[in-house]
């Protein structure tokens, strides 16, 4: 077990540099001059050559690249080219928000749809699972922004329950915080209800089949242990490998939901920092997400092993 | 001989089933899965029922427990009395309460059985926390002493072991034990031992016999194989198409059945005792293997590497129209060979000689020309065939692919229909239009298309109904005497092996144990494994197919366990 973390550790190195290269070299490769959109319309060619300069925008691409992968390692990200904020400092400030409706994201949605989908399972067929199935269409096709604004109007607007936009910080206070992130968390949740539901059903009616459940009914267990001691658990791994894999979703719909809600996080400033070609922004996102990728599936890979002890590593 | 079949009868009747009728749905001229079934288990009987599949035995002892797909399969006549008390009226809630208590169950596939992520202990432990309230302590105690009556060594390690930990047959006591911890007093069996070895089935056979001794429990013995109803049945109950066929004592029905379909069943189990053998043979040698070996190797970053020999050192040899067979129980080596053979895997070691040529290191392009000379057919026609293909252009396709044209392999390919018997319009249907026994058929005239000079058989009968089986048997040996084809028969089963080979090869643990005439083996082994696994066969006493004992074997042999 110890072995295989520190194999899948190392193999992430690899992976991480290959991002990080990859990145690099997009971004240099699109058009778009980030001195000429930091310098304005009216800039000479000299101010254009001075920042350059200054931005090391003039070295060669690989002196470029490496310099940045080793201040990367000295953990120094760089600075923002449009407002001299350190990237880190940058990141530091607007990371709260996003962290905070993501995991309530997660939690909200685990406890919503792995009842639903094991409640559709077991009365498959039956008119309580096609309206489960049919809600998780409806999660699936409908647009996270239109969610936004739907909850907005009923919950902020007519009904005056919680605030329409903004964010509080948790310090300030637990209530203010709770009231302005329910209502993106909900937005959020939607499609990733319809996604792991679904998929919790499936597993569900696959495990239902197995010779295990018979010999469950036949030892006379009640149907809930029938359902959660011997089904639930044997259908987890599928499930868990869809949470995980859900959060690509959940990333592409945080930039929605923040921009909808008006919340200071993450997702904005990556909208803001590519609108701008804020490089060392953007780069350090990437590298940002990608690493909460490889962690994630790491942490997804490690849970089988706990799940099911025929996976062994 | 501790439950004589006069005090059986005198016996109170535990499960007595009556004129009982399910049907795929309630509608009045639904269809009828059991139609009319009647049936008594008394304290201490163990009450066989046989029949093929189809013939509706499993239905039969799911509804008793209450777990038949309720939406779908209704009992729509009958009554289902269980000491006493009437079950198809009874709430889920007493069922529940029911089963374990009063009667119990045990399946077929203790691979699958058993919940793969609970610890085989706490499994067991359910069963005494949803019934009894005894605290921690008592139940465990209980649970370890139950694991030592079902004879599992080293019960505390064990009652903490997952299922994946455990053998097939640790497994199906498993299973037992959890049947039988809160002691019901009927026990269900459905084809338990079918997916055991012979020698782990004679184990587990003799276990349920020596629990019933001892608890009284009446046991209801659902099974396909006649060789175990002789070794375990007091009475038995054969079953057809929904319908109870001949209901009898073991021994008026072995030796006297009423009912022709009884007759047919008997007479298509094959003798232990193998065919007379045929002249020995001249013929060219067409396929020779020199210590053939098989080795898979893992290895891992950190780990040490690891070896297993799934075939070792294993040499034979097959002459044109004779039959080789390769016995073995499971992990035996006996596929690994077959499949090195064909060149399905690749073998690490040793020579494969087809008509004298070397193929065991041929590259892929440098084999194909031989790949005709030797063809295979799988254990599950279920599977083995493409269910989007036409049976008529799965036997072409081999044909075509060394170039003959489309039109012709097709022309061949009805012909060799009419060689496995089956009708002309065969060629443009598909599989799933097919019975177990005619897919395998046309899993035959697959192999057959391409004029191989050896048929690998891979346990081809195995998944058949007896009556099936023995239709494929003949088929085979009537191919082999008009295509003068040696065939290699790779068979877990005895009787298979000492009616369709001439020679036979034992394997164990990857080896060869013995090998030699087929009489010679069968009859005098020389090598204590091979003896065990003759011992083990269930019903070896019996001769069935003349309704009588084996010659030399005492006639209460019938009744006494093979222990």
């Amino acid at each position: 077990m110890l072995g295989y973390l520190i194999r899948r550790i190392l193999a992430a190195i690899p992976v991480m540099g290959v991002v990080a290269l990859f990145v690099f070299l997009l971004l240099r490769l699109t058009p778009g001059d980030p001195a000429a959109i930091l310098a304005g319309d009216n800039a000479t060619p000299e101010q254009l050559d001075r920042i350059r300069t200054s931005l090391g925008l003039n070295e060669p691409l690989y002196t470029q690249f490496f310099t940045w992968i080793g201040k990367l390692l000295h953990g120094d990200f760089g600075v923002s080219l449009i407002s001299n904020v350190p990237v880190i400092t940058m990141i530091g400030n607007r990371i709260e928000p996003t962290v905070a409706i993501a995991l309530a994201t997660i939690i909200f949605t685990v406890i919503v749809a792995v009842p639903l989908g094991v409640i559709a399972a077991w009365k498959h067929g039956t008119w309580i699972d096609r309206l489960v199935m049919a809600l998780s269409v409806i999660g699936f096709s409908v647009p996270v922004f239109v969610i936004g604004y739907v909850l907005i109007q009923i919950f902020a607007i007519d009904l005056r329950w919680l605030p329409v936009q903004g964010y509080r910080k948790i310090a300030s206070g637990f209530g203010p915080f709770l009231e302005r992130i329910i209502l993106p968390t909900l937005t959020l949740s939607f499609i990733y209800i319809a996604l792991i539901a679904r998929m919790t059903r499936a597993a569900m009616l696959d495990v239902l089949d197995e010779d295990y459940i018979r010999t469950a009914r036949a030892k006379g267990i009640a149907e809930h242990g029938v359902l959660l001691r011997h089904a639930l658990r044997n259908a987890a791994v599928p499930v868990i490998t869809v949470i995980g894999t859900g959060f690509a979703l959940l990333i592409s719909g945080v930039v929605v939901t923040e921009t909808v809600f008006n919340l200071p996080g993450i997702g904005r400033l990556t909208v803001d920092a590519v609108l701008a070609r804020d490089y060392p922004v953007i780069q350090a996102m990437i590298l940002l997400t990608s690493g909460i990728y490889v962690g994630v599936n790491l942490l997804i890979d490690l849970s089988y092993s706990l799940l099911d002890p025929r996976i062994r590593y | 001989m501790t439950t004589p079949l006069t005090a059986a009868s005198a016996a109170p009747v535990v499960l007595d089933i009556n004129d009982l009728v399910i049907s795929i749905g309630r509608r009045a001229d639904a269809h009828r899965i059991i139609d009319g079934v009647s049936l008594q288990v008394r304290h201490g009987e163990t009450l066989c029922v046989v029949g093929e599949s189809g013939s509706g035995k499993s239905v039969t002892s799911l509804t008793t427990m209450g777990l038949l797909p309720k939406k779908v399969l209704a009992p729509t006549r009958g009554t289902i009395t269980l000491a006493g008390e009437d079950l198809l009226n009874a709430g889920d809630r007493r069922l529940r309460q029911l089963r374990a208590t009063t009667m119990a169950m045990i399946f077929q596939e203790p691979m699958t059985a058993l919940n793969p992520v609970v610890p085989v202990g706490r499994q067991i432990d359910e069963v005494l926390r949803t019934h009894t309230s005894l605290d921690a302590r008592a139940r465990r105690e209980r649970i370890l002493a139950m694991m030592e009556q079902v004879r599992l060594p080293d019960v505390a390690r064990i009652f903490k072991s997952y299922p994946h930990q455990l053998s097939g047959g640790q497994r199906q006591r498993i299973m037992i034990a959890m049947a039988l911890v809160l002691e019901p007093k009927l026990l269900i069996a459905d084809e338990p031992t079918t997916a055991l070895d012979v020698t782990t089935q004679k184990q587990i056979l003799s276990l349920i016999r020596d629990l019933q001794r001892d608890h009284g429990t009446a046991v209801l013995f659902i099974t396909h194989d006649m060789g175990v109803v002789a070794e375990i049945a007091d009475r038995v109950v054969v079953m057809r198409k929904g319908k109870v066929v001949e209901t009898g004592a073991l021994d008026a029905i072995l030796r006297a059945p009423t009912m022709d379909y009884t007759r047919n069943l008997l007479a298509s189990v094959p003798s232990l005792i193998p065919r007379t053998a045929r002249p020995a043979s001249s013929e060219p040698v067409v396929l020779e293997t020199n210590s053939l070996g098989k080795i898979y190797r893992t290895r891992s970053m950190f780990g040490e590497a690891r070896e297993v020999a799934a075939a070792k050192d294993v040499t034979l040899t097959l002459r044109k129209g004779r039959t080789l067979g390769i016995v073995g129980e499971s992990g035996s080596g006996k596929s690994t060979v077959a499949r090195c053979i064909v060149r399905l895997i690749d073998p690490t070691s040793g020579e494969v000689r087809l008509a004298g040529q070397d193929i065991s290191t041929l590259s892929r392009p440098a084999l194909r020309p031989h790949r005709k000379r030797i063809q295979i057919v799988f254990q599950d026609p279920y599977r083995s065939l493409n269910p989007r293909v036409t049976v008529g252009e799965t036997i072409a396709e081999g044909p075509v692919n060394y170039g003959v044209p489309h039109a012709t392999a097709i022309k061949r390919a009805g012909e060799l229909l009419e060689l496995v018997d089956l009708p002309a319009d065969a060629i443009s249907r598909y599989p799933h239009q097919f019975s177990g026994g005619q897919r395998q058929r046309i899993a035959i005239a697959r192999a057959l298309a391409l004029d191989p000079d050896v048929l690998v058989a891979d346990e081809a009968v195995s998944a058949l109904d007896v009556s099936v089986q023995a239709q494929v048997l003949d088929l085979l040996d009537e191919i082999q005497t008009r295509l003068g084809i040696a065939l290699l028969f790779i068979t877990h089963d005895l009787r298979v092996a000492a009616q369709i080979c001439d020679e036979v090869v034992v394997m164990q643990h990857g080896r060869v144990v013995e090998q030699g005439a087929a009489g010679e083996i069968l009859t005098n082994p020389q090598q204590a494994y091979t003896r065990q696994l003759l011992e083990a066969a269930p019903g070896r006493h019996w001769d069935f197919a003349n309704f009588r004992p084996v010659h030399g074997f005492a006639q209460d042999a019938t009744f006494s366990p093979g222990n």
